[in-house]
């Protein structure tokens, strides 16, 4: 075991991969000559060549549509998407295109390609670097969504999306680059995708979430321990396909489900594991199901206040835990 | 005119006694002034007043106690003119009057209807009166708290499953509401519980529609003709099963509509057969003797008895011998245990022109075969009289049904829940038969059986079902 950051463990996924598989490159704004400016492609260049480490222009539609038909040629691209703030060109290709390649060719052709992107607030990062996109495309089927939030998952997890045959958006929480670290297993791994965590096990409620957010939940739970409160926290880490069954057991376990996520409130990823709990789970719930969420506003403002007004505070999950363990 | 209510002093007190007014009708009073003082067995509180205006009215007399929620006073607010002191409120006139004419004030009971001329036409003068406020809007309070309130589904599941009555039962969740750990310490903490599952008492059970199906899976408990019967009974719900597609009625085809009886027909059959694992066992009883003295009897029996002699009150009473040899047949699954009954209430199916109605021979084993008869036949009168009681049609604890009447060899009956054992006499019919070394024609009737799985091992069914043949095959009158 090795202590990594999260970005660590991207730079390591994509490292170990390209090495691994000749068919593996990466592109993307910045990526090579400036090595990705959270630097995580820092020496590609140089180690890969500039064919398989491809700077483009700002032109998102591109970078993905160009991913798309060298994924149905053959290859394994990555491509990144600087800050999701600035997928929404590149929503045509993804949705229109690379999710509907296999049900298009009647399985004729896949579309083996992965689209990275930092997204997430807390880092003053503004109304252009802070936002959530997860829900855009989790509606979509044809795609897959990980969102990892621990090194360990973000290795184990982008190392699973370069193999999958489909097209894998990861989402990488930016605030989780740096401030997180942990023990990363040695040598070759994957994380399944669509399989949760238990990140935290507990009695009381279940609190379901992912991304940063993990993390905050887990602290508000460490607060709530002292007051007798176990929360047991379940971090997706899949959003799309779901896990259902790790959902379903915890909740039948607590009987009260707290759902925790970044992204606006309203029609977000929480809507969707409120409803699977709702329909599946109802006459194991003893108590209203619960969303702490980013409130619906466009934008995160850039003001500290405005900043942690948005955010889910630990202060604000553990209120929604202690009120829903006592309910 | 707006209303004091009783607030509510704690999160389990329903009730509150006036200990003594500050306030006397007439008097202003200022917002939050204290008003009365209130004791509840715990303490006394002064009231403040939740606005300002005069006292127009008191409600609650000094010592009286008031429910939660019910008006103790009124108070006109500021502008609004007071009710003449002494007067108490009016049931239906709520019209304020500006002046206080001396021959009202003296009334003691005011006209419900104002002269109009005598009635100011003023904001609020004919308005119908007003409703007291709510007690959340005076003393705002968790709904969701305490056992009469509405309970969460996990709890409802529980208390289903375990067959629990919540009223006893205490929460420890917000405002005294209950949660479902509430329910499981209850169950393990073993408190008593209604002995039993209510029988399937409200519903009976009735057999089979012969007409129907008359082989296999015609026989059908059946409920109770009054479709106002009461809560269902607490066994499990059937699970819920998504409906299979149907096509909508063509112009050639009829749609029937459902009767009450259908409908819980239909309920008790899905809730019988997705909730209880049915075994089903036959054997082949031979009742030449029965049959011949049946032959020889039942002239003299319908002369004496004034009722026509059967083979049903002599299954049924081979029935109640063999259940007092095997008595795990006439028990009910509880859940977390097994109920063994005392009491052998047998159910018989009789045909009504709506369905099928099962009322109960309560203590079948009692009875001689004269009094059986009798009983059946009185039973099956009252039914197609429509004259059941509720009473009849309750705490049966096995159901023997004859589908043999129509003509049926075989049956696979299903269960009247929560009871676990359900017989089906089929016909008697002649057939060569090996007695001894030699080929007989004897009357030979098959005995159907149906089990709860979770009650019966097969080996416990199948020594009662040999008991019952054993009875008739020995059968002596």
């Amino acid at each position: 075991m090795a202590t990594k950051t999260v970005l660590e463990g991207v730079r390591d996924a994509l490292y170990n991969e390209m090495s691994r598989d000749e068919r593996v490159f990466i592109m993307g704004e910045d990526v090579g000559a400036r090595g990705n400016v959270f630097l995580i492609t820092q020496g590609f260049m140089d180690k890969f060549g500039r064919q398989r480490v491809i700077d483009t222009p700002l032109a998102e539609a591109s970078i993905v549509g160009v991913a798309v038909g060298a994924a149905m040629a053959g290859m394994r691209p990555v491509a990144e998407i600087q800050f999701a703030d600035f997928i929404y060109p590149a929503y045509n290709q993804i949705v229109g295109e690379a999710a509907k390649i296999r049900y298009r060719s009647a399985g004729g052709n896949t579309c083996p390609m992965v689209i990275r992107t930092p997204y997430g607030g807390g880092v003053r990062g503004a109304l252009s670097h802070s936002v959530s996109v997860e829900a855009l495309f989790y509606h979509v089927p044809g795609l897959k969504i990980v969102v990892p939030s621990t090194p360990a998952d973000a290795q184990g997890l982008l190392t699973s999306a370069i193999r999958d045959d489909d097209p894998v958006m990861c989402l990488e929480h930016k605030r989780t680059y740096r401030l997180i670290k942990g023990e990363v297993p040695e040598g070759d791994f994957t994380v399944p995708i669509g399989k949760a965590a238990i990140a935290r096990e507990g009695k009381d409620l279940s609190v379901i979430t992912y991304g940063l957010m993990r993390h905050t939940a887990t602290e508000a739970a460490e607060k709530l321990a002292a007051e007798g409160i176990e929360a047991e926290i379940v971090d997706l880490r899949s959003i799309r396909p779901m896990d259902r069954e790790t959902i379903l057991g915890s909740v039948t376990k607590t009987r009260r489900a707290l759902i925790v996520h970044e992204d606006n409130k309203f029609g977000g990823v929480g809507a969707e594991v409120a409803a699977i709990i709702a329909e599946e789970a109802l006459f194991e719930l003893d108590a209203p199901i619960r969303r702490v969420c980013g409130p619906d506003v466009p934008a995160m403002g850039y003001a500290k206040e405005y900043e942690e007004a948005f955010m889910p505070s630990v202060e604000r999950i553990a209120t929604a835990m202690r009120e829903l363990a006592a309910y | 005119m707006p209303q004091v209510v009783m607030p509510q002093l704690g999160e389990t007190v329903t009730e509150g006694t006036v200990g003594r007014w500050l306030k006397k009708v007439g008097e202003p009073v200022a917002k939050y002034e204290p008003l009365l003082e209130v004791e509840t067995d715990k303490v006394a509180s002064e009231i403040p007043s939740p606005f300002a205006g005069t006292l127009s009215a008191i409600m609650a007399e000094e010592g009286s106690t008031v429910p939660v929620g019910s008006p103790v006073c009124e108070i006109a607010a500021a502008g609004e003119a007071p009710r003449p002191s002494g007067e108490a409120p009016s049931p239906s006139s709520e019209a304020p009057r500006a002046t206080a004419p001396a021959e009202l004030s003296a009334a003691p009971e005011p006209s419900p209807a104002a002269p109009a001329e005598n009635v100011p036409a003023q904001s609020g003068a004919a308005i119908a009166p007003e409703p007291p406020p709510s007690a959340a809007a005076a003393q705002p309070f968790d709904q969701s708290g305490g056992n009469g309130a509405r309970h969460s589904p996990a709890v409802r599941r529980l208390a289903r499953m375990h067959h629990i009555d919540l009223s006893g039962v205490t929460g420890s969740g917000r405002g005294g509401r209950l949660t479902a750990r509430d329910v499981i310490a209850h169950v393990e903490s073993g408190s008593p519980r209604p002995a039993a599952p209510p029988a399937p008492a409200a519903r009976p059970a009735a057999p089979p529609t012969p007409a129907a199906t008359p082989v296999a899976a015609s026989t059908a408990p059946a409920p109770p003709a009054a479709p106002s019967v009461p809560a269902a009974p607490t066994v499990p719900k059937p699970m819920t099963v998504a409906p299979v597609p149907v096509a909508p009625p063509g112009s050639e085809d009829t749609v029937i509509r459902l009767s009450q009886m259908r409908k819980t027909i239909a309920e008790r059959m899905v809730l019988s057969k997705t909730t209880i694992p049915h075994a089903w066992s036959m054997v082949e009883a031979d009742v030449t003797n029965v049959v011949r003295w049946r032959a020889r009897e039942k002239d003299a029996f319908k002369a004496r008895e004034g009722v026509n002699l059967t083979y049903l009150p002599i299954v049924i009473q081979a029935v109640c011998a063999a259940i007092r040899e095997y008595p795990m047949v006439n028990a009910t699954w509880a859940g977390d245990s097994i109920i063994q009954r005392k009491h052998i209430n047998v159910g018989v199916a009789v045909d009504i022109e709506e369905g099928l109605i099962v009322p109960v021979i309560k203590d079948a084993d009692r009875y001689s075969l004269a009094g059986l008869a009798t009983t059946i036949n009185e039973l099956a009168a009252r039914a197609r009289s429509r004259k059941l009681t509720m009473d009849d049609l309750t705490d049966g604890t096995i159901t023997v049904d004859n589908t043999g009447s129509l003509g049926s060899i075989a049956s696979v009956p299903i269960i009247n829940p929560p009871q676990a054992a359900i017989v089906t006499t089929e016909a008697i019919v002649r057939r060569p038969w090996v007695v001894d070394d030699a080929i007989a024609i004897r009357d030979i009737m098959n005995l159907c059986l149906s089990l709860d799985h979770r009650v019966l091992d097969g080996a416990v069914a199948s020594h009662f079902l040999q008991a019952v043949k054993k009875r008739l095959e020995s059968f002596s009158g």
